[in-house]
């Protein structure tokens, strides 16, 4: 069994016009049994700045709290918020530092950049970025993910239709993935406002 | 105070913190995780007036293909690129360190950089970690001594040579320099070849895929050819697309409206004393 399903996860960002979407799921097992159906996997940085984290849940926190606190640094000393691209520079480099006793956290990294350019990325969990101008994907249920965004995914879509779509692909997956589920958690977010919406899923 | 509670940013460098606690969950059964690899063909050859690299874009986690675009040609001077396959995270940051170092000595000496500097820096790097840092390049680049072409092994050796080629689709794409290279070839001959080997490396080879991309380095010039060809263009997309008559259930809708952001005014009112 791999590390990366002893506790179970699926994360999703798609990118839409002038917005982004990311999308988690939001169960919490230990190998086959399920502990929780609330369990939170994506952290907001800043405003506009988001970070989902699959894979082993307490690398998963204790890597949110390492960010969260050079986040927290760069704010006082830069007297602004991190740009996305730097974020996930940062990301990369922490990860990387433990090349060789790694975390098992793949982070998907999702945010507006300047003048609200939508950024999305993803890594392995030492730290390769794969930036991607349509969508990216992680956890036990990317398989089945690749292929739902493949098949549903279309250039500049305004909110609304980002979040049916993002929505829809990743219930469709996880519905084939017995490690993730029991709803979803999505964000979508534009230049004005964020919107946090709770999915009704399968909860099994 | 314990070290232990203070997290201050370290140095650089690896960090083996958390090495005993993954030995002991590979014990109890959890196996690590693959990492993302670039399968990869990448290829270099010298012509008449200076050197072009090649490359696929497809990067790999296992048997999926992970990124259907991805950059295998990195920057490391702006005369000197290079090509790497292997474990993604490596090639990336194993180029990028010596491209910072490079940029060090560029000042430090007020000199353009010269190839064998990056590949001393790249070869002792990657000997010192006995081949654990999974990185085979192939480094090109025109500096005043001339053009230069050097292959790097995850192990520290390197061999210097007028065509090279690297990675799971290196067989494929020697084939066809092996058949076609010759000495003095013109830049359109070159871009051509490097194409063709690129492309059986794609076509032959499951590791690599994608688009080709090419990076032409003459003396004092750079060229870089992203997606120069692009044999593999999808074709099975529905223009209708996907619409969804019913909708997915919310069960809770959250809004936070964002903070507009503070608008200075040129000339306000100055503080009274």
């Amino acid at each position: 069994m791999s590390i990366f399903e002893y506790n179970g996860s699926a994360l999703v960002a798609m990118v839409g016009k002038n917005c982004f979407a990311i999308a988690s799921d939001r169960r919490l097992g230990v190998q086959l049994q399920t502990i929780a159906t609330d369990f939170q996997r994506i952290y907001r940085i800043h405003d506009k700045l988001f970070i989902g984290l699959s894979g082993l849940a307490t690398d998963a926190q204790t890597l949110y709290q390492r960010l969260v606190f050079r986040h927290k640094l760069y704010q006082l000393r830069e007297e602004r918020d991190m740009k996305p691209e730097t974020f996930a520079s940062l990301v990369s480099a922490i990860l990387y530092e433990k090349r060789f006793g790694p975390y098992f956290c793949q982070p998907v990294i999702a945010g507006l950049g300047e003048e609200d350019k939508p950024f999305i990325c993803t890594m392995d969990s030492i730290g390769a970025k794969e930036l991607a101008k349509d969508f990216v994907v992680a956890g036990t249920a990317s398989e089945s993910l690749y292929g739902a965004c493949e098949a549903m995914f279309k250039p500049d879509m305004e909110a609304e239709e980002l979040f049916e779509t993002i929505s829809q692909a990743l219930l469709s997956s996880v519905d084939r993935d017995c490690l993730s589920g029991w709803g979803g958690h999505v964000y979508v977010v534009t230049p004005t406002e964020v919107k946090e919406r709770i999915l009704k899923g399968r909860m099994d | 105070m314990s070290k232990a509670a203070i997290e201050v940013p370290p140095k650089g460098g690896f960090s083996f913190d958390l090495c005993r606690r993954n030995e002991m969950l590979v014990k109890k059964g959890l196996n690590a995780p693959s990492f993302l690899k670039t399968g990869t063909t990448i290829v270099g050859l010298v012509f008449q007036d200076g050197v072009i690299l090649g490359a696929d874009t497809r990067a790999t986690e296992g048997p999926i293909v992970a990124d259907k675009n991805c950059e295998k040609i990195h920057y490391i001077a702006p005369n000197i690129y290079c090509c790497g396959a292997g474990t993604a995270a490596d090639t990336e940051a194993v180029t990028d360190m010596v491209s910072s170092q490079l940029t060090l000595h560029r000042h430090h000496t007020g000199r353009e950089s010269r190839v064998v500097t990056a590949l001393t820096l790249l070869k002792s790097h990657l000997f010192s970690y006995q081949g654990y840092v999974s990185a085979a390049l192939v480094l090109g680049g025109v500096d005043f001594t001339g053009p230069h072409l050097h292959t790097i092994y995850p192990h520290g050796s390197t061999d210097t040579l007028p065509f090279a080629t690297m990675g799971s689709g290196s067989l494929a794409a020697m084939a066809v320099f092996e058949s076609k290279y010759r000495e003095g070839l013109t830049r359109d001959e070159g871009v051509q070849l490097v194409a063709e080997a690129i492309s059986s490396g794609i076509f032959n080879d499951l590791g690599s895929g994608s688009n080709v991309d090419i990076c032409v380095l003459t003396k004092g010039h750079k060229e870089y050819l992203r997606n120069h060809l692009q044999p593999n263009p999808r074709t099975y997309i529905s223009e209708k697309g996907y619409s969804f008559s019913k909708k997915t259930e919310v069960l809770l809708t959250k809004i936070t409206p964002l903070r507009d952001s503070v608008h200075i005014i040129e000339g306000g009112d100055e503080m009274e004393e």
